[in-house]
């Protein structure tokens, strides 16, 4: 008898990783599933630090999706490796500092170590021909199978029909008949395909699930590089560009302004790591800054963060100044008006 | 009991430490991690009942989220 032939998926949380394992488990394949955390996931952190999420429902899709589907996930930190594929992609950057076809080929290439690791027979992959503009083109799927040393152990059950046979289709491990053959970014085929197979409810995040495909944080973290001189970052670096208003007034320092009470909390988690401003005399937002400032930037850096207290009509508000080795000092500044802060200090 | 400390990290990064941590002690060990993120409350009883562990309490104290599970034989 046959044996029972085991798969690893690659498990996002998203829809098409759902279906495409369910579609390997209705032919009798044993999955379980891989996900891999890089730093720049979007869901869980945001969600985490801002209170006005705080009635949203905390979940982490991928493991959501490996209960509804009833297989194992394993989740991956690949957070060190994962930081030369952000900075040097070889293959370069989508629209924003996105390297999706670099990802994905690492992605793949993981998968491909963990089934020789643990006696798995192939790769399986929620993607679909045209669905994204960099990494899921026709003519890119078969880079991420040859880059990534998966070769034909590689399967997308989702458009495996518009490509050629992979082993896993020649060997007979799985039906090619009851694959698929969806293409183009036509949502349509999932949705009624997870009607189907009676999935209600998915996650559908707006944009994909990765910071780095949004233009806002992606022009932060070019910031970032550029004012330290050299394209490198370490998890704080990239947790902070997804919190607060981001400020540099000057080549000196940048600021970090938070936007509501979760953001506050948040911040001050890093208050031994850099200096903060906190406004004394009326509520306000704490703030941190990166970077070395003379006593100048420091009155400037106080009139910015009054502008956003509750104290920005008053005449004169008083800002707690304290630098990261322990030294507090006070500031009596007039608030900045709002064109006083340009829009080019907007990060 | 063994007390893990995952304050100021954010999901799935807990999940991570307990799931490293569940694969180096034997069945019957209890876990005990502490964390700042309120989505462990969910992600971690949910990687338990994934992977066959048994839940043996969660609980919020002021800002802190506790999750205490049971290695059990892995399905």
């Amino acid at each position: 008898m046959e044996r029972q032939r085991k798969a690893v998926a690659l498990i996002s949380g998203g829809l098409d990783s759902l279906l495409a394992a369910k579609v390997m488990l209705d032919q009798g394949i044993h999955v379980e599933g891989i996900n891999f955390f890089t730093g720049f996931c979007v869901e869980g952190h945001t969600h985490a630090i801002r209170k006005k999420d705080k009635d949203k429902q905390k979940r982490n899709n991928a493991l959501w999706s490996a209960e509804q589907l009833g297989i194992k996930l394993h989740i991956v930190d690949i957070i060190e490796e994962y930081k030369d594929i952000v900075i040097n992609p070889k293959h370069g950057y989508g629209k924003n500092l996105n390297p999706c076809l670099d990802c994905k080929i690492f992605m793949v290439k993981k998968a491909y170590e963990w089934i020789q690791e643990h006696d798995f027979d192939f790769i399986i992959t929620g993607e679909v021909i045209g669905q994204r503009p960099m990494s899921q083109r026709k003519e890119i799927l078969p880079v991420v199978a040859n880059e990534s040393g998966a070769e034909d152990l590689l399967l997308r059950p989702l458009c495996a029909k518009n490509l050629p046979e992979t082993k896993v289709e020649r060997e007979g491990w799985v039906d090619r008949e009851k694959l698929h053959d969806f293409s183009g970014r036509n949502r349509k085929p999932q949705m009624a395909l997870a009607k189907a197979m009676n999935f209600e409810d998915y996650a559908t995040p707006a944009g994909g699930c990765c910071f780095l495909t949004d233009k806002s944080y992606s022009k932060k973290l070019g910031d970032l590089w550029e004012h330290r001189g050299e394209k490198k970052y370490e998890l704080d670096d990239i947790m902070l560009l997804k919190v607060g208003r981001h400020i540099r007034p000057n080549e000196r320092f940048k600021m970090i302004v938070s936007r509501e009470e979760g953001e506050n909390h948040f911040l001050q988690g890093y208050r031994k790591q850099f200096d903060s401003l906190q406004i004394l005399n009326f509520g306000g937002p704490m703030t941190l800054v990166d970077g070395i400032t003379s006593d100048e930037d420091c009155e400037v850096a106080a009139k910015i963060v009054a502008r956003y207290s509750q104290g920005k009509h008053e005449k004169s508000v008083t800002v707690e100044y304290r630098r990261k080795d322990g030294e507090v000092f006070e500031i009596n500044v007039a608030p900045f008006k709002g064109d006083e802060i340009p829009e080019i200090w907007h990060v | 009991m063994i007390e893990l400390d995952a304050r100021k990290l954010f999901c799935p990064m807990p999940v991570i430490k307990m799931q490293d941590e569940v694969a180096k002690h034997p069945v019957g060990t209890l876990i005990r991690i502490c964390s700042s993120d309120p989505g462990a409350l969910n992600d971690i009883p949910a990687w338990a009942r994934i992977h066959g562990h048994k839940l043996i309490e969660s609980e919020t104290v002021e800002r802190e989220y506790f999750v205490t599970v049971e290695v059990c034989e892995d399905k």
